[in-house]
C-alpha cells in the first residue's frame, strides 16, 4: 500500500510539473513531428510505398522521441537536488524508480498517441488497431522501464544526454525487432499468429525481466 | 513521544570510512550526539562534513562502519530510520515549479504525514512563509527558497535533524528565528547536528561540538570545555580553509 501511494505521489507530481511546464512533451513532439517529416522526405519515395519500412520508421522515431524524455526524467530532479529529498524521504527505491518510470511512461503514451496519427496520414497508413495499441503500450513500457534506469545512472554524470542513448538502446534491441515485427505483420494484414505467439509475447517477457531487474539495481545507484 | 527515553544515543556512528576513488574523504570516524542537543560539526572545506551528514541521512553508503539514528542501524532499517530524520541540504531539495504548498503536500505524502493539511499550515507559520504559500518556488528569494527547505525536513517532527550550513543565504533575522527553532525543537528532547563555518552560530547555539579534520574527528567537547582544536568562545571570526 505505502509502495502504491508513493509511487503514485511520485509519478502524479512528475505529470504535475509537466503540465505546468510542458518542456519535456512540447520539446519531444516537435523533435518527433520532425523525425516524421525528414524520413518522409528524406526516402524521396510516394506515400504508398514507404508502407515496407514505415514500421522501422515509427519505432525509430518513438526511440529518439523517448531518449529526450527520458533525458527529462532526472534532468528536473537534480535541478534543486530534489533527488536527495526522494531518496531521504521513507520510502523503497522501488517506489522512487516506479514513480519515476510511469512518469515518463504518461509522457511518452501521450507523444506516441499524437505522433501516430501524423504517421499515418504522412505514410498512408491504417492505424486504428487495438492490437497495435497493446504493442505500442508493452514497447513503451520496455521503453520506459530501461530508459528511467539508465537516466538515472546517466544523470549522476556530466554527459548525460550522450550517455543515455549509448547505454540504452544496445538493450532496448529485442524491444525494437519485436516491435517493428508485430507493426509490419499488423500495418501489411500479416499472419496475426506470430503477433500473438511470438513478439507480444517477447515483449511480455522483457518487460516483466527489467520490470524486476530495474527497480532492484536502482537503489544501489544512487547511494554509491 | 519521548526520544530520550530510548536510552541510546540519538544519532552515533562508529568507524565510519567513505572514499571517492583513491581519495579517503572520512577515515574512520565516531560520533554520538546525546538527544536534546544542539550539536554544531566545524571543519575546513574538504573535511568531510557534507559526506557525513549524507551517510548519516542515509543519502550515501559508508565504504565502513556503521551509524545509527535512535538505535535503528541507518542501513538496515532503511525506511524506519529515515522516518526519524529531516535533512536540509545545500540544495533546497524542493521542486521550482510548483508552490510551496505543493511542495509540503508532495513531501507529507511520502512521509505519511498526519492531517498534512494542518501540518504544513504549521511549519509554514514557523518559517514565516504563509503569505507565499501559493507562489511557485521559483519566484522566491533564496533565503526564502531556504526558510522553504528547513520546513520541508521539519514537516514529519523527526526526532534529529540534520542541516548543512543551514544559514547560508540568510538575513540576520532568518538565522536568529533558525535559532529559535533549533532551540524549541531540542528543547521537546529531539536532536539536531548541524555544520557551520561560523563561529558565532556555534557559540550562540551549540550544546556540544564537533570537529573534522581531513576525514578524522578531532575534536568531541560540550561547548566552553577547552580543546585546542575547538573553537574559542569568544573569537567571533569565521573558519576558513
Amino acid at each position: 500500500m505505502r509502495l502504491l501511494s508513493a509511487t503514485l505521489a511520485i509519478a502524479w507530481k512528475d505529470v504535475r510539473l509537466e503540465v505546468r511546464s510542458r518542456d519535456t512533451v512540447v520539446s519531444a513532439l516537435i523533435f518527433g513531428l520532425i523525425v516524421v517529416v525528414v524520413f518522409n522526405f528524406g526516402l524521396n519515395r510516394s506515400p504508398g510505398s514507404l508502407a515496407p519500412v514505415a514500421p522501422g520508421l515509427l519505432w525509430v522515431a518513438y526511440g529518439f522521441v523517448g531518449v529526450l524524455a527520458m533525458n527529462r526524467a532526472f534532468a528536473r530532479e537534480l535541478e534543486q537536488g530534489a533527488l536527495d529529498g526522494l531518496l531521504a524521504a521513507p520510502v523503497s527505491r522501488d517506489a522512487v524508480f516506479l514513480g519515476k518510470m510511469f512518469g515518463t511512461l504518461s509522457f511518452m503514451l501521450v507523444i506516441e498517441a499524437v505522433l501516430l496519427p501524423v504517421f499515418a496520414v504522412m505514410l498512408d497508413l491504417p492505424t486504428l488497431s487495438p492490437v497495435l495499441g497493446l504493442i505500442i503500450l508493452l514497447a513503451t513500457i520496455g521503453f520506459a522501464t530501461v530508459g528511467t534506469f539508465f537516466a538515472a545512472i546517466a544523470a549522476q554524470t556530466r554527459s548525460r544526454e550522450i550517455l543515455l542513448p549509448v547505454l540504452f538502446f544496445p538493450v532496448i534491441v529485442p524491444v525494437i525487432i519485436a516491435a517493428v515485427e508485430a507493426t509490419d505483420l499488423v500495418l501489411q494484414g500479416g499472419p496475426m499468429l506470430a503477433v500473438w505467439t511470438r513478439w507480444l509475447p517477447l515483449l511480455v517477457v522483457f518487460d516483466a525481466l527489467f520490470l524486476v531487474i530495474c527497480p532492484w539495481i536502482f537503489g544501489y545507484v544512487f547511494e554509491g | 513521544m519521548s526520544h530520550a527515553s530510548a536510552g541510546s544515543s540519538a544519532i552515533s556512528a562508529v568507524g565510519l570510512r567513505k572514499d571517492y576513488g583513491d581519495r579517503s574523504v572520512l577515515r574512520g570516524v565516531d560520533v554520538a550526539v546525546a538527544w536534546g542537543q544542539i550539536a554544531v560539526l566545524f571543519g575546513a572545506n574538504g573535511a568531510g562534513k557534507t559526506t557525513l551528514l549524507r551517510i548519516l541521512a542515509g543519502l550515501s553508503r559508508p565504504d565502513a562502519g556503521e551509524s545509527h539514528i535512535a538505535g535503528l542501524r541507518m542501513r538496515r532499517s532503511g525506511g524506519r530510520a529515515r522516518t526519524l530524520v529531516g535533512f536540509v541540504g545545500h540544495q533546497t531539495l524542493l521542486y521550482s515549479d510548483l508552490t510551496c504548498r505543493e511542495n509540503l503536500a508532495f513531501y507529507a505524502k511520502l512521509y505519511g504525514v498526519d492531517h498534512p493539511q494542518a501540518r504544513i499550515e504549521s511549519v509554514l507559520e514557523q518559517v514565516a512563509l504563509v503569505d507565499r504559500a501559493d507562489r511557485r518556488v521559483r519566484t522566491l528569494s533564496h533565503g526564502m527558497q531556504k526558510r522553504l527547505s528547513v520546513a520541508r525536513a521539519i514537516l514529519h517532527e523527526p526526532a534529529v535533524l540534520l542541516l548543512d550550513e543551514p544559514e547560508s543565504g540568510l538575513d540576520t533575522d532568518s538565522v536568529a528565528s533558525l535559532g529559535d527553532l533549533l532551540r524549541d525543537w531540542t528543547s521537546s528532547g529531539k536532536t539536531a547536528l548541524l555544520t557551520t563555518h561560523s563561529l558565532e552560530i556555534g557559540q550562540a547555539w551549540a550544546d556540544s561540538v564537533l570537529t573534522l579534520d581531513r576525514g578524522r574527528l578531532a575534536v568531541e567537547t560540550p561547548f566552553g570545555c577547552s580543546a585546542d582544536a575547538a573553537p574559542a568562545k569568544s573569537n567571533p571570526s569565521p573558519v576558513h580553509g
